[in-house]
C-alpha cells in the first residue's frame, strides 16, 4: 500500500456510522474507498450535493452530476441536491460532522494554512475556510513532511485559514491529537521511532503515556 | 410579457461598467451561450465579473478575459481559469476572493433584501481585514455585506416561458442564487417549453425573477 492510502485508511477509522463528511480534493478523497464495513457515511460536496457516489462506469458520465472538482461523479440511493447558500448553510452551520483535509502547515495551537503559498499563484481558498470552521471535526491528513522539511510547526507561516479549528492529523508517520497542552502524539507507525517523527516535526510532540502503533 | 429572446439581444442590456453575475461551478451550470454572445455580439467594457470560479481555460469567459473587457472579478476559487490568476498578479486589486460561503450568502442576501450578514468565517485570516467583527454568545463573528449585480447569467436544465427554470443535479450551484440578485437576469436553457409544462414542484428557480430566456447551443 503507498503512503497516501495508508493515511487514507487510518483516517477512515475515525468515521462513526451515520457521519455526514467533507473530503478535501487529493489524498483526502482516497479516504472513501476505505471505510470500514459496517459503517454507512454521507459524502457531501460543497457545490451542492448530499449523497455523492463513486465515478460512473465509462460511457455512463453525466455532465450535470460532477464532483468539486468538476469530475463526473454517481450519487447514491437518498442522495439529493441543491444550491450553494444551501450547501454552506450545511457546512457553516454545524450539519457536517467530519471534514478532512491536506495542508501545507498546521500548528501546535490547532491553526491550519492551506489556501496558499506566498509569492506563488494564489488559487483561492474556495469551500475551504467554510469547512474548517463549520465542521464538527477537522481531520488533517497529509504526508509528514514535505521532502523532509516539516509542514507541523509550533507556529503556522503562512496565511491561515482558521484559528484553532484542527483537533487531530494523521500521517504515515503517526496519529496526532492537538489539545490545550500542545501536540500529543498517540499512534506511531510500524518501523518509526519517536526521534524520527520529532525530527521532521518542528512543534514539540508530547508522547501520550498510551502510545500505540499505528493501527491500520 | 413574452421573455424569449435571443443571446445577441439580451446582452445588448449589458453596459460599459455593469456587474455580472455568472452562474455555474467550474462547468457545471455554466451560462456558456450567454458568455459566448458577451464576447461576440457585446462591446461593452470596464466590467466587473462575479463567479464562483471564473470557469476553466475550456470555458468562454476565459475568452471574455482575454479581450481585457473585464477590470474586476469576485471569486471563491480561480485555479482552474489561469487568466484570472494572472490578473491577481498584474493588479492585486483586480480580484477579490471570498471564502465561498460567504460570496454565496453575500449574492444569497442581495437577492433577498437583507445588507449583510456576520459569520465566523475569516476570522484571524486575512479575510477579516478592515471588516467590523462581533461577538456573539462568546464567539467572534465578521460583518460581511451584500451583493448584486446589474445582470446575471444563469442556465437551466429546462425552463417553460414564464421563465420558471428547472437546475438538474449539481448544476443549481451558484445560478440558483445569482437569479435572485441582479437587475436583469437572463436564462438560457437547454429545452424550452410552454407553460403550464414544468412540474410547479420542480422549479428551482421561479420564473418572477427571470426577465429573458434564450435557447441554450447545449440543447
Amino acid at each position: 500500500m503507498d503512503i497516501k492510502n495508508f493515511i487514507a485508511r487510518r483516517v477512515a477509522r475515525e468515521l462513526k456510522d451515520g457521519d455526514v463528511v467533507n473530503l478535501g480534493i487529493g489524498l483526502p478523497t482516497l479516504v472513501a474507498n476505505h471505510v470500514p464495513e459496517g459503517v454507512q457515511i454521507t459524502l457531501q460536496a460543497e457545490h451542492g450535493i448530499l449523497g455523492a457516489g463513486p465515478t460512473p462506469e465509462p460511457g455512463k458520465e453525466d455532465p450535470d452530476i460532477t464532483n468539486a472538482g468538476g469530475f463526473p461523479i454517481t450519487v447514491i440511493p437518498g442522495a439529493s441536491f441543491f444550491d450553494s447558500a444551501t450547501s454552506f448553510a450545511v457546512i457553516r452551520g454545524g450539519h457536517v460532522d467530519v471534514t478532512v483535509l491536506g495542508a501545507l502547515q498546521v500548528d501546535e495551537k490547532g491553526n491550519i494554512a492551506n489556501w496558499m503559498v506566498p509569492g506563488k499563484r494564489v488559487p483561492g481558498m474556495g469551500g475551504a475556510m467554510d469547512l474548517v470552521v463549520g465542521a464538527k471535526e477537522v481531520i488533517v491528513a497529509m504526508e509528514h513532511s514535505l521532502k523532509g522539511s516539516p509542514k507541523i510547526f509550533k507556529e503556522c507561516t503562512y496565511p491561515l485559514t482558521a484559528v484553532g479549528v484542527v483537533k487531530k492529523i494523521i500521517t504515515e508517520m503517526g496519529v496526532m491529537d492537538i489539545t490545550t497542552e500542545g501536540i500529543v502524539l498517540k499512534e506511531i507507525a510500524p518501523g518509526v521511532t519517536i526521534d524520527d517523527i520529532q525530527a521532521l516535526t518542528d512543534a514539540q510532540l508530547i508522547i501520550s503515556a498510551e502510545l500505540k502503533v499505528m493501527d491500520c | 410579457m413574452g421573455k424569449i429572446t435571443t443571446a445577441a439581444e439580451a446582452v445588448r442590456n449589458i453596459k460599459d461598467g455593469d456587474v455580472i453575475l455568472v452562474g455555474g461551478f467550474l462547468m457545471a451550470g455554466s451560462p456558456e451561450t450567454l458568455i459566448k454572445a458577451l464576447l461576440e455580439t457585446s462591446g461593452a467594457k470596464d466590467l466587473t465579473v462575479v463567479s464562483n470560479d471564473t470557469g476553466t481555460a475550456d470555458s468562454n469567459m476565459i475568452k471574455v478575459m482575454k479581450t481585457g473587457r473585464v477590470i474586476k472579478v469576485h471569486a471563491s476559487y480561480i485555479g482552474a481559469n489561469p487568466m484570472t490568476g494572472q490578473m491577481l498578479i498584474d493588479d492585486p486589486n483586480s480580484v477579490t476572493l471570498y471564502p465561498q460561503g460567504t460570496l454565496a450568502e453575500k449574492l444569497r442576501c442581495g437577492g433577498a433584501g437583507i445588507a449583510g450578514f456576520y459569520t465566523p468565517v475569516g476570522v484571524g485570516t486575512v479575510i477579516a481585514e478592515g471588516k467590523e467583527s462581533r461577538i456573539f454568545d462568546g464567539r467572534e463573528y465578521l460583518l460581511e455585506t451584500a451583493l448584486r449585480g446589474n445582470v446575471a447569467f444563469v442556465k437551466a436544465t429546462i425552463a417553460d416561458k414564464f421563465g420558471n427554470c428547472f437546475l438538474r443535479g449539481s448544476t443549481k450551484n451558484f445560478g440558483a442564487i445569482m437569479a435572485r440578485a441582479a437587475d436583469y437576469v437572463v436564462a438560457e436553457a437547454q429545452k424550452i417549453v410552454e407553460v403550464g409544462e414544468l412540474d410547479p414542484e420542480l422549479v428551482t428557480i421561479p420564473g418572477i425573477f427571470i426577465d429573458a430566456l434564450v435557447q441554450s447551443e447545449d440543447a
